[in-house]
């Protein structure tokens, strides 16, 4: 009988969370239920396999391909796609718990499978929702930990106070130098990818420098960290999108999301192109999300918390391993 | 030449960088929502022994290094090299000063150590954590003087010198820590 493989620690079969913890789990599942419920947005499902996948640089999608040859599809990376062509079809505000899947990413904070808790609200904008992620965090951690007060500032501003660098303005050079003046070595080709080199300053400076038991939102990215948010026109043009970090970590994204349809398709185009350079697999780009974003996505603005870390914070856990039954190499 | 991706990349790893044999002591992955992935490792130089960061995107890839530990027994110093056998295949290798470096102190003829291996040449030498050495030169003891915690210098057979308790007398058998050089205890 072929195994899958196991280590020789005859306790490999059991699990890597408590059961106390896996309790706490549950009670913050039925809360967070709750929470949607009484403000009156529809849970939904959406399919975790699709013939579309999502063409972000830096997302790896997973290939699913039947043995017989008869299905080739992609497992999602986040259920956005299809809870926008919900929201065209006139869905109003919906939530849902998804487990998503992102390739070879594992390490204390991440696990290739986890949950992602994503939520729309129709005819909001970004600093709304991040009131409403606020509340969410704060019911939930409500006897549990103690959360200091709430800041909010601009991607600028936490660059400017953290790395001593405006990120709209310098040069790859000066990042550099910013780097290596905290000592973090950096990746010998770096200095040709201006936004890598964000980044790494964003991952090793300016995160760490946040107050681990705020919740931080950083918001007003650099168009080039758009993603799938609206781009604000201005001096400089802003991406209206904006990041949660507590606990060391990054814990939601959220955009007011972009609804033009011409924007979407070039910016595919130029995710395609960019994973092309690269040599990278090019998935195919979601048509029908195309379709709904031509028969008209409402204003509205969207946001992904990874559940998985907030329970870490809410467990006191420093590994994503603590608060996950059977991560990746136990299952 | 195999090569790792950095998402094989865990502790213990031994991987080639700039021509030199390391290994990984640390990986911690980072990546900024949706932005580039990092691996961040700490990494000791099996050459120079240096521990050092690195940073490196994710996915790419790293030679691996070919290194091997190996326990093996050392035979003989013939004043330029120390040589060195597998018990089991009687292979032998011989080791120069740089590699052996502080080990040499604690060498005894017959004894067991673990030779690394890159390439198949000898790399490190690294003896047992605990060594059993006979004292040759030392003050006479202070016969009774078990309690002042007193200590004075000894040599022992292989060259070392380590710090004994006054009541030890030369020609005694003494257990000794390698990895800080102290005195464990007296041997019968």
């Amino acid at each position: 009988m072929p195994t899958s493989p196991a280590s020789s620690n005859a306790a490999d079969w059991q699990p890597t969370a408590s059961l106390e913890t896996l309790r706490l789990r549950a009670r913050l599942l039925r809360e967070t239920r709750d929470f949607f419920d009484a403000r009156g947005l529809v849970e939904v499902e959406t399919p975790q396999l699709s013939a579309a996948a999502a063409t972000d640089l830096h997302l790896e999608s997973l290939a699913v391909t039947a043995p017989g040859g008869g299905l080739r599809g992609w497992l999602h990376t986040s259920p956005e796609f299809p809870m926008k062509r919900l929201l065209a079809a006139g869905s109003g505000d919906i939530w849902q718990l998804a487990r998503v899947f992102r390739g070879a990413e594992r390490g204390r904070r991440h696990n290739p499978e986890f949950s992602l808790l994503e939520w729309y609200r129709v005819g909001w904008d970004a600093p709304r929702l991040m009131d409403e992620v606020d509340a969410l965090l704060r019911s939930l951690a409500t006897g549990r930990v103690t959360l200091g007060p709430t800041e909010r500032l601009s991607y600028r501003a936490a660059f400017l106070r953290h790395a001593g660098f405006d990120p709209f303005l310098a040069e790859t050079a000066e990042m550099l130098a910013a780097l290596a003046s905290a000592g973090v070595p950096t990746p010998p080709d770096l200095a040709a990818d201006r936004e890598a080199c964000l980044d790494l300053v964003l991952a090793t400076r300016v995160e760490p420098a946040f107050d681990p038991g705020r919740p931080t939102f950083v918001h007003d990215f650099p168009a080039t960290h758009a993603a799938l948010a609206r781009i604000r026109p201005g001096e400089p043009a802003v991406a209206e999108r904006f990041e949660l970090f507590l606990g060391g970590m990054e814990l939601a994204n959220g955009f007011h999301e972009l609804t033009d349809p011409a924007e979407q398709a070039a910016r595919f185009d130029a995710d395609l192109a960019a994973r092309g350079a690269r040599g990278l697999v090019e998935p195919p780009v979601d048509g029908r999300l195309l379709q709904a974003m031509r028969h008209g996505l409402p204003d509205c603005a969207g946001v992904a918390l990874g559940f998985d870390r907030l329970v870490m914070i809410l467990a006191g856990a420093a590994h994503i391993d603590a608060v996950l039954a059977f991560p990746w190499g136990h299952c | 030449m195999a090569t790792y991706s950095t998402n094989e990349f865990r502790s213990g790893l031994k991987i080639l960088l700039d021509g030199d044999p390391c290994v990984i002591l640390e990986n911690e992955f980072v990546k900024p929502g949706k932005g580039q992935a990092f691996n961040r490792v700490r990494i000791r130089n099996l050459k120079t022994g240096r521990v050092n960061e690195k940073t490196f995107k994710s996915n790419e890839s790293v030679e691996s290094a070919d290194v091997v530990d190996t326990d093996m027994q050392y035979l003989y110093y013939d004043g330029e090299f120390w040589h060195f056998m597998v018990p089991d295949t009687f292979e032998q290798y011989a080791a120069d000063e740089k590699v052996v470096s502080e080990a040499k102190e604690w060498l005894k003829e017959q004894d067991s150590c673990q030779v690394t291996l890159w390439n198949n040449q000898p790399l490190l030498v690294q003896p047992p954590n605990f060594v059993e050495l006979k004292i040759v030169e030392t003050d006479p003891g202070l016969r009774g003087d078990t309690a002042t915690g007193g200590q004075k210098p000894a040599k022992l057979e292989t060259g070392a010198v380590v710090r004994v308790p006054l009541f030890i007398e030369q020609g005694e058998v003494i257990r000794v820590d390698t990895r800080t050089g102290a005195y464990v205890s007296r041997v019968k």
